[in-house]
């Protein structure tokens, strides 16, 4: 593991990756694009509605995962939770696409070094949460079972997915750290 | 007649705790998007992580619901109801 991000001598935010990283936050990215992609492919889908981003299908997401990435607005209030997500959840699937395609992008780049503007390193930011989020409700993270994840051993499945989600997390709070800089 | 200029209960924005969020981050959030000061931030964070909630912000039911859009778009877990 190298660098993660760190800022250039004229102040732009840079993102130190081997190959290796790039090809795994590639692979993530392109996962979280299809994990939070609305489907539009059923014959049921009102055009007018995609349109004016009215989801027609207002229901909170079976998938834990899902739920998690899209959760209710209100707690004790069904029809509210229902109303709010019909009007709010596409713009916010499109805004984690948006984020996974700019994180996709930068990575295209070529080089260990990506050079992000200001609304790239947004994307990264939301991009590095959305896919903790995912993969830490997968593996059922919480506030106590976070050494007994780290130590699972090599063959179970969430070692894998623990060890990523850990290095994921290493990204985001250097991130974080450098923004905070900014804001004084 | 007095009881129609008595404005409704405000709404309020409740955060709460989930384990996946940093503490980093959420503090980053709330100042980037309330414009809080970092030590109000962190002692609204510090709730979150503690107590399991912290009310971050009040006002009409619209503002509300802007506000909870806002800390979906962050993956921040927040749901809004009437201040009790």
């Amino acid at each position: 593991m190298t660098g993660g991000f760190a800022r250039s001598a004229t102040g732009r935010v840079v993102l130190r990756v081997d190959e290796l990283e790039k090809g795994l936050l590639r692979s993530l990215a392109e996962q979280v694009l299809a994990f939070v992609s609305p489907d539009d492919s059923g014959p049921e889908r009102d055009p007018l509605a995609i349109l004016i981003g009215i989801e027609s299908d207002a229901t909170k997401p079976d998938d834990p995962a899902l739920a998690r990435l899209f959760p209710d607005a209100y707690r004790e209030d069904d029809e509210a939770a229902s109303d709010f997500r019909r009007f709010t959840e596409r713009s916010l699937r499109e805004t984690k696409m948006a984020h996974a395609q700019a994180v996709l992008d930068g990575l295209g780049r070529s080089g260990e070094k990506i050079v992000l503007s200001e609304q790239e390193t947004a994307s990264w930011l939301g991009f590095l949460n959305d896919a903790r989020l995912a993969l830490g409700t997968r593996i059922e993270l919480s506030d106590d079972n976070q050494d007994e994840l780290a130590d699972l051993p090599e063959e179970d499945p969430r070692s894998g997915m623990f060890q990523v989600y850990d290095y994921l997390t290493y990204l985001q709070d250097s991130l974080v750290q450098l923004l905070f800089e900014a804001l004084g | 007649m007095l009881e129609e200029t008595i404005p409704d209960r405000p709404w309020v924005t409740i955060v709460w705790n989930d384990p996946i969020n940093l503490m980093s981050y959420v503090t980053y959030v709330f100042m980037t998007y309330f414009k809080f000061d970092r030590p109000k931030a962190e002692l609204l964070m510090l709730d979150v992580h503690e107590k399991g909630r912290a009310t971050v912000s009040s006002g009409t039911r619209e503002a509300m619901e802007r506000d909870v859009a806002a800390m979906h778009s962050y993956g921040l877990w927040a749901t809004l109801q009437k201040d009790d």
